[in-house]
Protein backbone atom coordinates (compact mmCIF):
# COMPACT_ATOMS: atom_id res chain seq x y z
CA UNK A 1 0.00 0.00 0.00
CA UNK A 2 1.75 3.75 -1.08
CA UNK A 3 -1.43 5.79 -0.55
CA UNK A 4 -1.65 9.36 0.49
CA UNK A 5 -2.37 8.49 3.95
CA UNK A 6 0.10 4.81 4.41
CA UNK A 7 0.55 5.44 8.11
CA UNK A 8 4.34 6.38 8.55
CA UNK A 9 4.38 7.04 12.34
CA UNK A 10 7.25 8.66 14.54
CA UNK A 11 8.61 11.56 16.17
CA UNK A 12 10.90 13.69 15.61
CA UNK A 13 13.99 14.16 17.00
CA UNK A 14 13.93 15.70 20.96
CA UNK A 15 16.08 18.63 20.53
CA UNK A 16 14.44 19.21 17.07
CA UNK A 17 10.71 19.22 19.26
CA UNK A 18 11.79 21.01 22.24
CA UNK A 19 13.04 23.64 19.60
CA UNK A 20 9.59 23.45 17.23
CA UNK A 21 8.11 24.27 20.66
CA UNK A 22 10.12 26.77 22.00
CA UNK A 23 10.43 28.85 18.60
CA UNK A 24 5.72 28.55 18.66
CA UNK A 25 5.78 29.82 22.30
CA UNK A 26 8.16 32.92 21.66
CA UNK A 27 6.39 33.84 18.15
CA UNK A 28 3.07 33.76 20.30
CA UNK A 29 4.34 36.09 23.43
CA UNK A 30 5.59 38.51 20.84
CA UNK A 31 2.57 38.43 18.74
CA UNK A 32 0.99 39.11 22.16
CA UNK A 33 -0.13 42.71 22.93
CA UNK A 34 -1.45 42.24 26.20
CA UNK A 35 2.06 40.87 27.08
CA UNK A 36 4.33 42.60 25.10
CA UNK A 37 3.27 45.34 27.09
CA UNK A 38 4.01 43.60 30.43
CA UNK A 39 7.14 42.47 28.81
CA UNK A 40 8.75 45.79 27.19
CA UNK A 41 6.35 48.59 27.41
CA UNK A 42 6.15 48.54 30.99
CA UNK A 43 9.70 47.82 32.34
CA UNK A 44 10.42 50.93 29.44
CA UNK A 45 7.91 53.53 31.35
CA UNK A 46 8.96 52.37 34.64
CA UNK A 47 13.09 53.09 33.83
CA UNK A 48 12.11 56.83 31.78
CA UNK A 49 9.84 57.93 34.22
CA UNK A 50 12.06 57.54 37.46
CA UNK A 51 15.08 58.56 35.89
CA UNK A 52 13.83 61.44 34.11
CA UNK A 53 11.09 61.91 36.81
CA UNK A 54 13.87 61.88 39.42
CA UNK A 55 16.05 64.76 37.42
CA UNK A 56 13.13 66.96 37.00
CA UNK A 57 12.09 66.75 40.67
CA UNK A 58 15.70 67.35 41.61
CA UNK A 59 15.14 64.22 44.12
CA UNK A 60 18.51 63.84 45.68
CA UNK A 61 20.16 60.39 45.22
CA UNK A 62 22.80 58.57 46.45
CA UNK A 63 23.97 58.06 42.89
CA UNK A 64 22.58 58.56 39.31
CA UNK A 65 18.97 57.78 38.37
CA UNK A 66 19.46 55.48 35.91
CA UNK A 67 22.63 53.64 37.81
CA UNK A 68 20.33 53.04 40.89
CA UNK A 69 16.64 52.15 38.35
CA UNK A 70 18.47 50.53 35.91
CA UNK A 71 18.61 46.91 37.61
CA UNK A 72 14.72 47.43 39.16
CA UNK A 73 13.63 47.45 35.95
CA UNK A 74 15.76 44.56 34.92
CA UNK A 75 14.17 42.59 38.02
CA UNK A 76 10.38 44.11 37.16
CA UNK A 77 10.98 42.69 33.40
CA UNK A 78 11.98 38.95 35.15
CA UNK A 79 8.63 39.18 36.97
CA UNK A 80 6.81 40.59 34.17
CA UNK A 81 7.66 37.23 31.88
CA UNK A 82 8.73 34.51 34.45
CA UNK A 83 5.75 35.21 36.71
CA UNK A 84 2.87 36.76 34.63
CA UNK A 85 3.54 36.03 31.08
CA UNK A 86 4.06 32.13 32.05
CA UNK A 87 0.95 32.32 34.62
CA UNK A 88 -1.19 33.79 32.11
CA UNK A 89 -0.32 31.59 28.73
CA UNK A 90 -0.12 28.57 30.78
CA UNK A 91 -3.63 29.17 32.19
CA UNK A 92 -5.13 29.70 28.61
CA UNK A 93 -3.55 26.75 27.16
CA UNK A 94 -5.02 24.65 29.44
CA UNK A 95 -8.32 26.11 29.31
CA UNK A 96 -8.01 26.25 25.36
CA UNK A 97 -6.92 22.58 25.28
CA UNK A 98 -3.60 22.60 24.18
CA UNK A 99 -1.76 21.24 26.59
CA UNK A 100 -4.19 18.33 25.94
CA UNK A 101 -3.38 18.49 22.69
CA UNK A 102 -0.05 18.10 23.26
CA UNK A 103 0.07 15.41 25.34
CA UNK A 104 -0.95 12.94 22.86
CA UNK A 105 1.94 14.62 20.50
CA UNK A 106 5.67 13.21 20.41
CA UNK A 107 6.34 16.20 22.62
CA UNK A 108 6.84 14.63 26.33
CA UNK A 109 6.12 16.83 29.11
CA UNK A 110 9.43 16.97 29.71
CA UNK A 111 9.91 18.12 26.56
CA UNK A 112 6.97 20.66 26.79
CA UNK A 113 8.99 22.18 30.02
CA UNK A 114 12.25 22.35 28.66
CA UNK A 115 10.53 24.72 25.67
CA UNK A 116 8.61 26.89 27.75
CA UNK A 117 11.98 27.64 29.57
CA UNK A 118 13.57 28.32 26.35
CA UNK A 119 10.78 30.81 25.05
CA UNK A 120 11.18 32.21 28.60
CA UNK A 121 14.77 32.50 27.86
CA UNK A 122 14.05 34.37 24.46
CA UNK A 123 11.63 36.64 25.39
CA UNK A 124 14.09 37.57 28.55
CA UNK A 125 17.11 38.00 26.89
CA UNK A 126 14.79 40.75 23.97
CA UNK A 127 13.60 42.21 27.33
CA UNK A 128 16.83 42.88 28.32
CA UNK A 129 18.62 44.08 25.12
CA UNK A 130 15.77 46.79 24.67
CA UNK A 131 16.14 47.73 28.42
CA UNK A 132 19.90 47.59 28.37
CA UNK A 133 19.71 49.75 25.29
CA UNK A 134 17.41 52.70 26.49
CA UNK A 135 19.33 52.33 29.82
CA UNK A 136 22.28 53.09 27.95
CA UNK A 137 20.89 55.54 25.99
CA UNK A 138 20.05 57.40 29.52
CA UNK A 139 23.65 57.09 30.48
CA UNK A 140 23.51 53.33 32.51
CA UNK A 141 27.24 52.87 33.53
CA UNK A 142 26.76 49.57 35.69
CA UNK A 143 29.59 47.15 37.62
CA UNK A 144 29.37 43.83 35.88
CA UNK A 145 29.69 41.04 38.60
CA UNK A 146 29.12 37.27 37.28
CA UNK A 147 26.95 36.92 39.97
CA UNK A 148 23.49 38.83 38.45
CA UNK A 149 23.62 35.71 35.79
CA UNK A 150 22.71 32.77 38.28
CA UNK A 151 20.73 35.65 40.19
CA UNK A 152 18.70 36.49 36.96
CA UNK A 153 18.60 32.56 36.15
CA UNK A 154 17.20 32.10 39.81
CA UNK A 155 15.10 34.84 39.71
CA UNK A 156 13.13 33.18 36.65
CA UNK A 157 12.80 29.59 37.46
CA UNK A 158 11.35 30.97 41.53
CA UNK A 159 8.61 33.27 39.46
CA UNK A 160 7.91 30.48 36.62
CA UNK A 161 7.64 27.97 39.51
CA UNK A 162 5.09 29.92 41.17
CA UNK A 163 3.35 31.09 37.90
CA UNK A 164 3.33 27.37 36.77
CA UNK A 165 1.53 26.42 40.22
CA UNK A 166 -0.98 29.57 39.57
CA UNK A 167 -2.14 28.25 36.50
CA UNK A 168 -2.53 24.72 37.44
CA UNK A 169 -4.65 25.60 40.32
CA UNK A 170 -7.16 28.23 39.40
CA UNK A 171 -8.96 29.12 36.24
CA UNK A 172 -7.43 30.88 33.30
CA UNK A 173 -9.68 33.82 34.81
CA UNK A 174 -8.79 33.82 37.92
CA UNK A 175 -5.46 33.51 36.67
CA UNK A 176 -5.30 36.00 34.72
CA UNK A 177 -6.33 38.27 37.66
CA UNK A 178 -4.02 37.10 40.09
CA UNK A 179 -1.02 37.17 38.20
CA UNK A 180 -1.44 41.17 37.23
CA UNK A 181 -2.48 41.47 41.03
CA UNK A 182 0.45 40.02 42.14
CA UNK A 183 2.84 41.53 39.82
CA UNK A 184 1.10 44.93 40.42
CA UNK A 185 1.26 44.18 44.17
CA UNK A 186 5.29 43.18 43.77
CA UNK A 187 6.09 46.24 41.82
CA UNK A 188 4.79 48.52 44.36
CA UNK A 189 6.03 46.91 47.25
CA UNK A 190 7.97 44.03 46.79
CA UNK A 191 11.40 45.86 46.68
CA UNK A 192 11.40 45.17 42.28
CA UNK A 193 12.08 49.08 41.17
CA UNK A 194 12.67 50.64 44.75
CA UNK A 195 15.39 49.35 47.33
CA UNK A 196 13.86 47.28 50.59
CA UNK A 197 15.72 49.23 52.45
CA UNK A 198 13.12 52.24 51.12
CA UNK A 199 9.90 50.69 52.84
CA UNK A 200 10.22 51.04 56.46
CA UNK A 201 8.77 48.22 58.79
CA UNK A 202 7.73 46.24 55.91
CA UNK A 203 11.02 46.62 54.18
CA UNK A 204 11.95 43.26 56.11
CA UNK A 205 9.44 41.34 54.77
CA UNK A 206 9.78 42.32 51.36
CA UNK A 207 13.79 41.04 51.61
CA UNK A 208 12.34 37.43 52.16
CA UNK A 209 9.98 37.86 48.76
CA UNK A 210 11.71 36.82 45.42
CA UNK A 211 10.87 40.25 44.37
CA UNK A 212 12.97 41.90 46.71
CA UNK A 213 15.84 39.48 46.53
CA UNK A 214 15.93 39.60 43.02
CA UNK A 215 15.71 43.38 43.12
CA UNK A 216 18.47 44.04 45.59
CA UNK A 217 20.37 41.24 44.28
CA UNK A 218 21.16 42.63 41.32
CA UNK A 219 21.17 46.57 42.43
CA UNK A 220 24.17 45.30 45.39
CA UNK A 221 25.66 43.76 41.85
CA UNK A 222 25.03 46.28 39.28
CA UNK A 223 25.51 49.55 41.82
CA UNK A 224 28.30 48.02 44.18
CA UNK A 225 29.41 44.99 41.98
CA UNK A 226 28.20 43.06 45.45
CA UNK A 227 27.14 39.67 45.32
CA UNK A 228 25.17 38.33 48.41
CA UNK A 229 24.93 34.76 48.74
CA UNK A 230 22.09 34.90 50.92
CA UNK A 231 19.69 36.04 48.34
CA UNK A 232 20.35 33.37 45.84
CA UNK A 233 19.11 31.25 48.90
CA UNK A 234 16.21 33.00 49.09
CA UNK A 235 15.25 32.58 45.55
CA UNK A 236 16.67 28.68 45.49
CA UNK A 237 13.69 28.12 48.18
CA UNK A 238 10.83 29.84 46.63
CA UNK A 239 11.98 27.78 43.94
CA UNK A 240 12.15 24.85 46.05
CA UNK A 241 8.69 25.16 47.57
CA UNK A 242 6.94 26.04 43.99
CA UNK A 243 8.12 23.30 41.94
CA UNK A 244 7.23 20.67 44.32
CA UNK A 245 3.65 22.26 44.78
CA UNK A 246 3.01 22.69 40.89
CA UNK A 247 4.64 18.77 40.70
CA UNK A 248 1.62 18.04 43.10
CA UNK A 249 -1.30 20.24 42.30
CA UNK A 250 -0.71 20.81 38.23
CA UNK A 251 -3.56 19.08 35.88
CA UNK A 252 -3.21 19.19 32.03
CA UNK A 253 -6.79 19.87 31.74
CA UNK B 1 -14.17 4.65 35.03
CA UNK B 2 -15.36 7.12 36.95
CA UNK B 3 -15.58 10.88 38.37
CA UNK B 4 -16.30 11.44 41.85
CA UNK B 5 -19.47 8.75 42.52
CA UNK B 6 -20.40 9.11 38.85
CA UNK B 7 -19.74 6.26 36.52
CA UNK B 8 -18.74 7.10 33.65
CA UNK B 9 -17.44 3.88 31.95
CA UNK B 10 -18.52 0.48 33.61
CA UNK B 11 -17.34 -2.96 32.32
CA UNK B 12 -16.40 -1.86 28.59
CA UNK B 13 -15.30 -4.58 27.12
CA UNK B 14 -14.57 -4.46 23.24
CA UNK B 15 -11.55 -5.11 20.77
CA UNK B 16 -10.94 -3.50 17.45
CA UNK B 17 -9.04 -5.36 14.87
CA UNK B 18 -6.64 -3.14 12.57
CA UNK B 19 -7.88 -1.47 9.67
CA UNK B 20 -11.17 -1.13 10.19
CA UNK B 21 -13.56 2.22 11.02
CA UNK B 22 -14.73 1.24 14.29
CA UNK B 23 -17.60 3.68 15.31
CA UNK B 24 -18.43 3.71 19.17
CA UNK B 25 -22.58 4.93 18.68
CA UNK B 26 -24.35 6.76 21.73
CA UNK B 27 -26.01 9.35 23.14
CA UNK B 28 -24.46 12.16 24.48
CA UNK B 29 -23.18 11.89 28.09
CA UNK B 30 -23.16 8.35 27.62
CA UNK B 31 -19.32 7.74 28.11
CA UNK B 32 -18.39 7.77 24.55
CA UNK B 33 -15.55 10.09 24.89
CA UNK B 34 -14.46 8.86 28.74
CA UNK B 35 -14.08 5.70 26.48
CA UNK B 36 -11.73 7.57 23.99
CA UNK B 37 -9.68 9.18 26.67
CA UNK B 38 -8.81 6.38 28.36
CA UNK B 39 -7.63 4.51 25.19
CA UNK B 40 -5.28 7.89 24.54
CA UNK B 41 -3.88 7.79 28.19
CA UNK B 42 -5.65 10.57 29.18
CA UNK B 43 -7.12 8.64 32.72
CA UNK B 44 -6.09 5.74 34.00
CA UNK B 45 -8.98 3.37 34.47
CA UNK B 46 -9.51 2.52 38.46
CA UNK B 47 -10.56 -1.10 37.02
CA UNK B 48 -9.70 -3.22 34.02
CA UNK B 49 -7.17 -3.23 31.17
CA UNK B 50 -6.78 -0.88 27.91
CA UNK B 51 -4.13 -1.61 25.41
CA UNK B 52 -3.71 0.45 22.25
CA UNK B 53 -1.25 -1.26 19.90
CA UNK B 54 -0.57 -3.42 22.49
CA UNK B 55 0.80 -0.96 24.72
CA UNK B 56 -0.24 0.62 27.96
CA UNK B 57 -1.85 3.96 27.37
CA UNK B 58 -0.78 5.58 30.30
CA UNK B 59 2.66 3.21 31.50
CA UNK B 60 3.85 3.68 27.88
CA UNK B 61 2.15 7.02 26.91
CA UNK B 62 5.44 7.87 25.73
CA UNK B 63 5.80 5.01 23.16
CA UNK B 64 1.90 5.30 22.14
CA UNK B 65 1.80 8.79 21.27
CA UNK B 66 3.75 9.03 17.92
CA UNK B 67 1.66 6.21 16.48
CA UNK B 68 -1.69 7.99 17.25
CA UNK B 69 -3.35 11.16 15.94
CA UNK B 70 -6.13 12.80 18.31
CA UNK B 71 -9.26 14.71 16.99
CA UNK B 72 -10.11 16.13 20.18
CA UNK B 73 -13.99 17.48 20.65
CA UNK B 74 -13.08 20.94 21.20
CA UNK B 75 -9.77 23.12 21.55
CA UNK B 76 -6.61 22.02 20.68
CA UNK B 77 -4.99 25.28 19.46
CA UNK B 78 -3.61 28.32 20.94
CA UNK B 79 -5.95 31.51 20.50
CA UNK B 80 -3.47 33.58 18.07
CA UNK B 81 -2.14 30.73 16.49
CA UNK B 82 -2.92 30.71 12.13
CA UNK B 83 -3.99 27.68 11.22
CA UNK B 84 -1.28 26.49 9.05
CA UNK B 85 0.88 27.46 11.87
CA UNK B 86 -0.27 24.96 13.72
CA UNK B 87 -0.05 22.50 11.54
CA UNK B 88 3.42 23.40 10.43
CA UNK B 89 3.74 23.25 14.24
CA UNK B 90 2.58 19.67 15.17
CA UNK B 91 3.94 18.69 11.86
CA UNK B 92 7.94 19.54 12.90
CA UNK B 93 7.13 17.40 16.50
CA UNK B 94 6.67 14.00 13.77
CA UNK B 95 9.41 11.91 11.96
CA UNK B 96 7.55 11.49 8.78
CA UNK B 97 4.81 14.41 8.52
CA UNK B 98 2.28 14.79 5.81
CA UNK B 99 3.37 17.81 3.47
CA UNK B 100 0.81 20.69 5.41
CA UNK B 101 -0.09 22.08 1.44
CA UNK B 102 -1.81 18.78 1.15
CA UNK B 103 -3.74 18.57 4.09
CA UNK B 104 -4.80 22.40 3.70
CA UNK B 105 -5.96 21.41 0.27
CA UNK B 106 -7.89 18.28 1.43
CA UNK B 107 -9.41 20.22 4.24
CA UNK B 108 -10.10 22.98 2.44
CA UNK B 109 -8.37 25.17 5.09
CA UNK B 110 -6.57 27.32 2.40
CA UNK B 111 -8.88 30.35 2.61
CA UNK B 112 -8.72 30.63 6.62
CA UNK B 113 -4.80 29.57 6.53
CA UNK B 114 -3.59 32.65 8.23
CA UNK B 115 -6.04 33.78 10.26
CA UNK B 116 -5.80 32.87 13.63
CA UNK B 117 -7.50 30.02 15.68
CA UNK B 118 -9.80 32.28 17.55
CA UNK B 119 -11.86 33.59 15.02
CA UNK B 120 -12.19 30.83 12.81
CA UNK B 121 -15.81 29.49 12.09
CA UNK B 122 -17.23 26.21 14.11
CA UNK B 123 -16.84 24.07 11.02
CA UNK B 124 -12.91 25.50 10.08
CA UNK B 125 -12.29 25.05 13.86
CA UNK B 126 -13.44 20.87 13.35
CA UNK B 127 -11.76 20.29 9.82
CA UNK B 128 -7.92 22.38 11.42
CA UNK B 129 -8.49 19.49 14.04
CA UNK B 130 -8.99 17.11 12.07
CA UNK B 131 -5.82 17.82 10.30
CA UNK B 132 -4.06 18.32 13.28
CA UNK B 133 -4.74 14.47 13.78
CA UNK B 134 -3.69 13.62 10.22
CA UNK B 135 -0.45 15.29 10.13
CA UNK B 136 1.91 12.78 11.45
CA UNK B 137 0.77 9.83 9.63
CA UNK B 138 -0.70 7.93 12.32
CA UNK B 139 -1.47 4.13 12.13
CA UNK B 140 -4.44 4.57 14.36
CA UNK B 141 -6.86 7.56 14.75
CA UNK B 142 -9.14 8.71 17.43
CA UNK B 143 -11.64 10.69 16.65
CA UNK B 144 -14.19 11.95 19.09
CA UNK B 145 -17.42 13.72 17.18
CA UNK B 146 -15.58 14.26 13.96
CA UNK B 147 -18.14 15.68 11.79
CA UNK B 148 -20.35 17.66 14.55
CA UNK B 149 -20.53 21.21 13.39
CA UNK B 150 -19.66 20.56 10.04
CA UNK B 151 -21.88 21.15 6.83
CA UNK B 152 -23.23 18.59 4.49
CA UNK B 153 -20.09 19.00 2.29
CA UNK B 154 -17.34 19.09 4.49
CA UNK B 155 -18.88 16.28 6.31
CA UNK B 156 -18.87 14.12 3.16
CA UNK B 157 -15.26 15.42 2.43
CA UNK B 158 -14.79 13.97 6.18
CA UNK B 159 -15.88 10.46 5.34
CA UNK B 160 -14.58 10.32 1.91
CA UNK B 161 -11.09 11.36 3.84
CA UNK B 162 -11.43 8.78 7.01
CA UNK B 163 -12.58 5.85 4.30
CA UNK B 164 -9.55 6.66 2.17
CA UNK B 165 -7.34 6.49 5.75
CA UNK B 166 -8.90 2.82 5.93
CA UNK B 167 -7.69 1.97 2.41
CA UNK B 168 -4.11 2.97 3.12
CA UNK B 169 -3.93 0.89 6.15
CA UNK B 170 -4.72 3.09 8.98
CA UNK B 171 -7.41 2.45 11.90
CA UNK B 172 -10.11 4.63 12.70
CA UNK B 173 -11.87 4.84 15.96
CA UNK B 174 -14.26 7.41 16.13
CA UNK B 175 -17.31 8.17 18.65
CA UNK B 176 -20.47 9.73 17.05
CA UNK B 177 -24.09 9.84 17.93
CA UNK B 178 -25.10 10.29 14.33
CA UNK B 179 -26.52 6.94 13.15
CA UNK B 180 -26.24 7.55 9.72
CA UNK B 181 -23.03 8.59 9.94
CA UNK B 182 -22.37 4.91 11.72
CA UNK B 183 -24.32 3.12 9.05
CA UNK B 184 -22.29 4.89 6.36
CA UNK B 185 -18.95 5.13 7.18
CA UNK B 186 -18.40 2.59 9.67
CA UNK B 187 -17.24 -1.26 9.58
CA UNK B 188 -18.32 -1.96 12.67
CA UNK B 189 -20.58 -0.39 15.31
CA UNK B 190 -20.05 -0.63 19.03
CA UNK B 191 -23.37 0.92 20.83
CA UNK B 192 -22.59 2.03 24.34
CA UNK B 193 -25.04 3.23 26.86
CA UNK B 194 -24.81 4.17 30.33
CA UNK B 195 -21.22 3.50 30.16
CA UNK B 196 -21.90 -0.23 29.02
CA UNK B 197 -21.64 -1.40 25.83
CA UNK B 198 -25.04 -2.96 24.58
CA UNK B 199 -24.71 -4.32 21.00
CA UNK B 200 -21.40 -4.78 18.50
CA UNK B 201 -21.31 -5.67 15.28
CA UNK B 202 -21.76 -4.40 11.33
CA UNK B 203 -24.08 -2.03 10.25
CA UNK B 204 -26.23 -4.83 8.74
CA UNK B 205 -26.18 -6.95 11.36
CA UNK B 206 -26.93 -4.66 14.18
CA UNK B 207 -29.93 -3.88 11.55
CA UNK B 208 -30.48 -7.62 11.39
CA UNK B 209 -30.74 -8.12 15.13
CA UNK B 210 -34.13 -8.72 15.37
CA UNK B 211 -34.47 -9.05 11.66
CA UNK B 212 -38.78 -8.50 11.71
CA UNK B 213 -40.14 -6.53 14.59
CA UNK B 214 -43.66 -5.28 14.73
CA UNK B 215 -44.32 -1.48 15.67
CA UNK B 216 -47.51 -0.76 17.58
CA UNK B 217 -48.28 2.85 18.41
CA UNK B 218 -51.80 3.20 20.32
CA UNK B 219 -54.07 6.26 20.68
CA UNK B 220 -54.64 5.24 24.06
CA UNK B 221 -51.76 3.98 26.29
CA UNK B 222 -50.86 0.43 26.00
CA UNK B 223 -51.49 -1.31 29.50
CA UNK B 224 -51.26 -4.84 30.52
CA UNK B 225 -49.74 -6.13 27.14
CA UNK B 226 -49.95 -9.57 27.43
CA UNK B 227 -46.64 -12.01 27.00
CA UNK B 228 -46.02 -13.44 24.14
CA UNK B 229 -44.22 -16.91 23.64
CA UNK B 230 -39.94 -16.30 21.81
CA UNK B 231 -40.84 -12.45 21.82
CA UNK B 232 -39.55 -9.55 23.06
CA UNK B 233 -41.41 -6.23 23.99
CA UNK B 234 -39.32 -3.27 24.20
CA UNK B 235 -42.06 -0.63 25.83
CA UNK B 236 -40.84 2.65 24.06
CA UNK B 237 -42.99 4.97 25.62
CA UNK B 238 -46.19 4.30 27.17
CA UNK B 239 -48.29 4.21 23.77
CA UNK B 240 -45.68 2.76 21.73
CA UNK B 241 -44.28 -1.18 21.75
CA UNK B 242 -42.11 -2.85 19.89
CA UNK B 243 -42.33 -6.69 19.22
CA UNK B 244 -38.96 -8.45 18.13
CA UNK B 245 -37.63 -12.19 18.62
CA UNK B 246 -38.65 -15.41 16.66
CA UNK B 247 -41.96 -15.05 18.04
CA UNK B 248 -42.41 -12.29 15.51
CA UNK B 249 -45.17 -13.85 12.65
CA UNK B 250 -48.02 -13.21 11.16
CA UNK B 251 -49.83 -14.45 13.72
CA UNK B 252 -48.25 -12.22 16.48
CA UNK B 253 -49.83 -9.83 14.50
CA UNK B 254 -52.90 -11.40 14.35
CA UNK B 255 -53.19 -11.57 18.04
CA UNK B 256 -51.43 -7.81 18.82
CA UNK B 257 -55.05 -7.13 16.63
CA UNK B 258 -57.45 -9.07 18.49
CA UNK B 259 -55.87 -8.00 21.92
CA UNK B 260 -56.19 -4.20 20.71
CA UNK B 261 -59.85 -5.09 20.27
CA UNK B 262 -60.38 -6.43 23.86
CA UNK B 263 -58.83 -3.49 25.40
CA UNK B 264 -60.46 -0.98 22.92
CA UNK B 265 -57.26 0.37 21.94
CA UNK B 266 -57.55 1.92 18.78
CA UNK B 267 -53.69 1.54 16.73
CA UNK B 268 -52.37 4.80 15.01
CA UNK B 269 -49.99 2.77 13.17
CA UNK B 270 -49.18 -1.01 13.12
CA UNK B 271 -46.24 -1.80 11.11
CA UNK B 272 -44.54 -5.24 10.23
CA UNK B 273 -41.18 -4.79 8.74
CA UNK B 274 -37.72 -4.12 8.87
CA UNK B 275 -36.49 -2.30 11.76
CA UNK B 276 -33.36 0.52 10.80
CA UNK B 277 -30.16 1.05 12.73
CA UNK B 278 -31.95 3.65 14.13
CA UNK B 279 -34.89 1.34 15.75
CA UNK B 280 -32.42 -1.04 17.03
CA UNK B 281 -30.19 1.88 18.77
CA UNK B 282 -33.25 3.14 20.45
CA UNK B 283 -34.75 -0.65 21.57
CA UNK B 284 -31.40 -0.99 23.03
CA UNK B 285 -30.67 1.82 24.69
CA UNK B 286 -33.83 2.98 25.69
CA UNK B 287 -35.52 6.42 24.54
CA UNK B 288 -35.27 8.10 28.32
CA UNK B 289 -32.33 11.05 28.64
CA UNK B 290 -31.12 9.79 32.05
CA UNK B 291 -27.44 10.51 31.28
CA UNK B 292 -24.39 9.22 32.80
CA UNK B 293 -24.62 6.15 34.58
CA UNK B 294 -26.03 5.15 37.94
CA UNK B 295 -24.12 6.09 41.27
CA UNK B 296 -21.12 3.80 42.53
Amino acid sequence: MSGTFTPAPGGARFARKVLAQAGMEFRLMLRNGEQLLLAIVIPVVVLVATVVGSRKLGVSLEGRAVDLFTPGVLALAVLSTAFTSVAVATGFERRYGVLKRLGTSPLSRTGLLLGKVLALLAVQLVQFTVIGAVATWLGWRPHWHPGVIALAAFGTAAFASWGLLVAGVLRAEATLAVANLVFLLLMAAGGVVLPTSTYGGFGTVATWLPSGALGDGLRAAFIDGQFTWSRLLILAAWTLIGAVLTARTFTWE
Amino acid sequence: MRYGDKVAVDHLSLQIPRGVIAAVLGRNGVGKTTTLETCEGYRRPQQGTVRVLGLDPVAQHHDLTPHIGVMLQEGGAWGGVRATEMLTHLARLHAHPLPVDLLVDRLSLGECGRTPYRRLSGGQKQRLSLAMALIGRPELLFVDEPTAGMDVAARHTTWDLLRELREDGATVVLTTHYLDEAEALADEVHIIDAGRLVASGSPSELGALAATSIRLVGKQPLTALPEFTAVRVDAVDERTAVFTGEGVTMGLLAAIVSWCEEQEVTPETLTFGQRDLEEVFLSLTGSGDDAVGGAA
